[in-house]
């Protein structure tokens, strides 16, 4: 998500790491390192200039000077403001005190009003309610059939009296579906209105009347994640002339570095409530402000790693395995290919270890990654037989080569792997008897692994990527070791905390 | 493998553990844990079935678009040849677009006549220039860039009248708007078969409205069109494109929603060639950039269309309101398709579309064509002059 603003501003803060004071050109020089990270990611100019100044004050404050490591000090107070902006404390829908509660969606064209109306009705039937989409849209060519379908899947009825495509008056539409949802008893009704642009006043107009028609109890801004400088525009008429009391982010999934999100929520001064992170109906949570600076600041996103590892993982499979850890026994081959299939299972890696703390400063090598070479190690685990995967040493030359032919790889790789793979296991066995998980000191940390990585990946830098691989590697292993710097406390000790 | 395969098992090991860290979490919580999460994770059930029918097929069939059975495709919906009223002129569209321009844009005018409204210019207009172009999602470095390309190229003129610098700092902006692209939409009919166009780019950016009113464009220059409906994933966007057909009195080829998307896309440029039209148009599937699956799945569109001879123009629709991701969208999708030009859409509102200067910079696409509007007509060939001169206005 916001992973592209974190690398910079965790490339900004190693300047600062190690140094005992700060002057005030540093943090001069830092303000402007994160007032260009923050134009980068989208974030509109009169929010960084606000944000900036803030840090600044704060930071040539007492609270810096007087601290014991200042560097972390001010990481903390970026940390601290980002999460002010983002929302303070996370919000829940209010639902009326007598039913229906009305959800009003508005943004403009293209922002996933109608997807996320779906997905707002499979989140509220999950807990209980009777939800009514109303198809308020009748200005794109068959919104209305899209939000019928979207209702289909999502087991909601659909109040749409008109056909749309331009037919019909949504102020209408709102009034029946008022009296609709009464004599049916649906307790929650969720408006889908077309898509307008902040400075379409007839459009505007029309949308203020239909919530004056609806009388939301909540009506929610719907914003694309990807929105650039425009998003205090759109934020600000909204606000203005509709009135809005909380902010909807969608297309989080993409990389977009999300800086809307921030404006918008300055500007607006309402709470960003949910996030809507894929196209099926179930890629929908809960906006974590806190996560999500957390995030910004390198610091991962264990807590929904976790959540997204609980819904996926395999119960079984994943008990066997732990207590395989737990008993010291070797991590096998065939261990390493069902975790990995598990890893599969849970999505892209990229997206899984850019939530890990640290790994931010990976990212771009996580991206070059071509997924298919996935395939081709399983594809030479797979033309081993199940003794040699269960104990590797049985491989001497005649079968590595046997398996190279397998799996059309080249003997060279099925020893790159057995390499690494030796040294997986090294690993495993440290954790084992490290007695506990928690004996890995600050987890995102995971000494025993960062190193090794480094290590790993020296044999590997040769032709393909370009400039010098020396200093590459270099830069690598600084990188490596400095990221999972143990300043960064809040995260590890929540997983800590998690742990016991 | 090459050289990358030990950093692609380094990580998977890294992967790998991480899996194995989790699962040793989840074993300890699962004890307090299953209480809790069990009970909320029994009740969706009901909607689990529903969610799952919409999830797209990471892995496309491999069935070959030739195996295509003909109840898969209903075949081509000859639309209802009803009288339409006739298109807007290529001249009514660029004055249209000056003018939206002139309307929507005037804060960067502005600046520019506060910036070179006196005989020597201010650091601190020359910082207000620079804050106005960032405003417009030109991107940091873009904006430091023109700033300081003008800042030379005012110090070379030796001009002192605030007109003189007007219109260097007017001619600086155009060449590096313009940047001499070609910016014809290859749209002409090959002796054998048609032209093929195929539009891409990531959700919401308005690709099916686009190829709505390209088909109208193109109706209007006399061009015998013909939309494949290949987007068979969101709900209702064959219906969509289908009207826009209506409209235009444009056939559509389209599939069932859920089938495979090139077969759609090839069965389009086969019908195509049937009827001898002039231009095939297909619109895709909105699609993240970062999901590799449906990446891939667009690769094989691309592949898949162009078997019947080529696919002449691929178009990537970029949002205004789109900022810097727009780079990196463009990057990506260049990488999986040839994209040999930028749509740039929903140019009618507040966004000022700056990171179409990057973008053309950067990968060298030009855009082609501008989006202003929800109107039949609101599509009009991008001009770097009339872009920078509705900036000025």
């Amino acid at each position: 998500m916001f992973a592209s603003l974190s690398d910079r501003l965790s490339a900004t803060f190693k300047q600062l790491r190690g140094k005992g004071r700060l002057t005030e050109s540093d943090i001069d020089e830092t303000v402007r390192e994160i007032r260009i990270a923050l134009l980068d990611a989208d974030v509109a100019l009169p929010v960084v200039r606000e944000f900036c100044a803030r840090i600044k004050e704060r930071a040539l404050g007492s609270e810096v000077s007087a601290a014991l490591n200042p560097a972390q000090q001010i990481i903390k107070i970026v940390n601290e403001e980002l999460i002010g902006i983002l929302g303070g404390e996370t919000r829940r829908l209010k639902l009326a005190k007598n039913p229906p509660t009305v959800i009003l969606l508005a943004g403009l064209q293209g922002a996933g009003k109608t997807t996320l109306a779906g997905k707002l009705a499979a989140h509220l039937r999950t807990q209980g309610h009777q939800p009514m989409l109303v198809a308020a849209d009748l200005q794109r060519p068959n919104a209305v059939d899209q939000l019928k379908i979207v209702g289909e899947q999502s087991n909601t009825v659909v109040f749409a009296p008109e056909p749309g495509n331009g037919v019909g008056d949504p102020v209408q539409v709102t009034r029946d579906a008022m009296k609709f949802a009464k004599d049916k008893l649906h307790d929650v009704v969720i408006v889908d209105t077309a898509g307008r642009l902040s400075i379409d006043s007839e459009l505007m107009d029309q949308l203020a009347k239909v919530k004056a028609e609806a009388k939301p109890d909540e009506t929610l801004l719907v914003i694309d994640a990807m929105t650039g400088q425009d998003a205090v525009n759109t934020a600000e008429t909204f606000a203005r002339d509709i009135g809005i009391d909380a902010v909807v982010l969608t297309k989080l999934d993409g990389d977009a570095r999300g800086g809307a999100a921030l404006s918008v929520a300055t500007i607006t001064g309402k709470p960003i409530m949910f996030a809507s992170t894929g196209e099926k109906l179930t890629d929908f949570e809960v906006f974590h402000p806190d996560r999500m600076a957390s995030r910004i600041l390198d610091m991962g996103d264990l807590l929904t790693l976790i959540e997204q590892a609980e819904q996926t993982l395999d119960k079984d499979q994943t008990e066997k395995f732990a207590k395989k850890v737990k008993d010291g026994e070797d991590f096998t081959l065939t261990d390493f290919m069902l975790q990995m299939q598990q890893i599969r299972k849970m999505g892209s890696m990229t997206k899984m270890l850019g939530m890990l703390p640290g790994m931010a400063e990976m990212k771009k090598q996580i991206e070059n990654v071509d997924e298919r070479e996935i395939d081709r190690v399983e594809a030479i685990i797979s033309s081993m037989t199940p003794a040699e995967r269960e104990d590797p040493k049985l491989l001497n030359g005649s079968r590595r080569a046997r398996i190279a032919k397998g799996s059309g790889m080249q003997v060279s790789d099925v020893n790159t792997l057995m390499d690494r793979f030796v040294v997986a296991q090294k690993m495993m066995k440290q954790m084992a008897k490290g007695g506990s998980v928690p004996g890995m000191p600050p987890m995102p940390g995971m000494p025993g692994m960062r190193p090794q990585q480094k290590k790993v990946q020296k044999p590997g830098k040769g032709a393909k990527k370009s400039g010098n691989p020396a200093k590459r590697a270099a830069q690598d292993s600084g990188i490596e070791y400095e990221a999972p710097s143990a300043t960064l406390t809040e995260i590890p000790s929540a997983f800590r905390d998690f742990l016991k | 493998m090459n050289l990358d395969s030990s950093l692609v098992i380094s990580i998977l090991v890294v992967a790998a553990l991480l899996v194995a860290v989790l699962a040793i979490v989840l074993v300890r919580a699962s004890g307090d844990k299953n209480k809790k999460v069990s009970a909320p994770v029994a009740q969706p059930k009901v909607s689990q079935a529903p969610a799952q029918a919409t999830e797209r097929p990471e892995v496309v069939p491999q069935a070959a678009p030739s195996q295509v059975t003909e109840s898969e495709i209903p075949g081509t919906v000859e639309s209802k040849q009803v009288p339409v009223d006739v298109p807007e002129s290529m001249e009514g569209r660029k004055l249209k677009l000056r003018d939206r321009l002139g309307r929507s844009q005037g804060s960067l005018g502005q600046v520019f006549r506060q910036t070179f409204s006196g005989s020597t210019i201010s650091d601190d207009a020359w910082q207000d220039l620079e804050d106005t172009l960032i405003m417009a999602d030109l991107g940091v470095s873009a904006a430091t860039g023109i700033v300081e390309t003008l800042k030379e190229a005012v110090k070379k003129s030796g001009a002192s009248t605030a007109d003189a610098l007007h219109e260097i700092a007017k001619t600086e902006l155009i060449k590096l708007v313009d940047g001499g692209f070609d910016r014809t939409v290859h749209t002409d009919r090959h002796p054998d078969r048609p032209a093929v166009v195929l539009t891409v780019g990531v959700n919401g950016t308005g690709k099916t409205t686009t190829t709505g009113k390209l088909a109208r464009m193109l109706s209007a220059q006399d061009k015998d069109v013909l939309l494949g409906a290949a987007d068979t994933f969101r709900a209702a966007a064959a219906e969509q494109l289908t009207t826009w057909g209506d409209r235009v009195g444009v056939p559509v080829v389209r599939g069932a929603e859920g089938s495979d998307p090139a077969s759609v896309a090839f069965e389009s440029v086969a019908a195509g060639q049937e009827q001898e039209v002039d231009v095939v148009l297909i619109d895709t599937a909105g699609r993240l950039h970062t999901k590799q699956g449906l990446m891939d799945e667009l690769g094989k569109v691309y592949r898949v269309a162009g078997k019947l001879g080529a696919v002449d123009e691929v178009l990537l629709v970029i949002d205004a309101t789109t900022g810097q991701n727009g780079l990196t969208q463009a990057k990506v999708f260049s990488e999986v398709v040839p994209v040999t030009g930028v749509v740039l859409s929903k140019l009618d509102g507040t966004a000022k579309g700056g990171i179409i200067v990057a973008i053309q910079d950067a990968l060298g696409v030009p855009v082609k064509l501008v989006g202003l509007g929800e109107g039949p007509d609101d599509l009009a060939p991008f001009d770097a002059t009339d872009f920078v001169a509705g900036l000025l206005a």
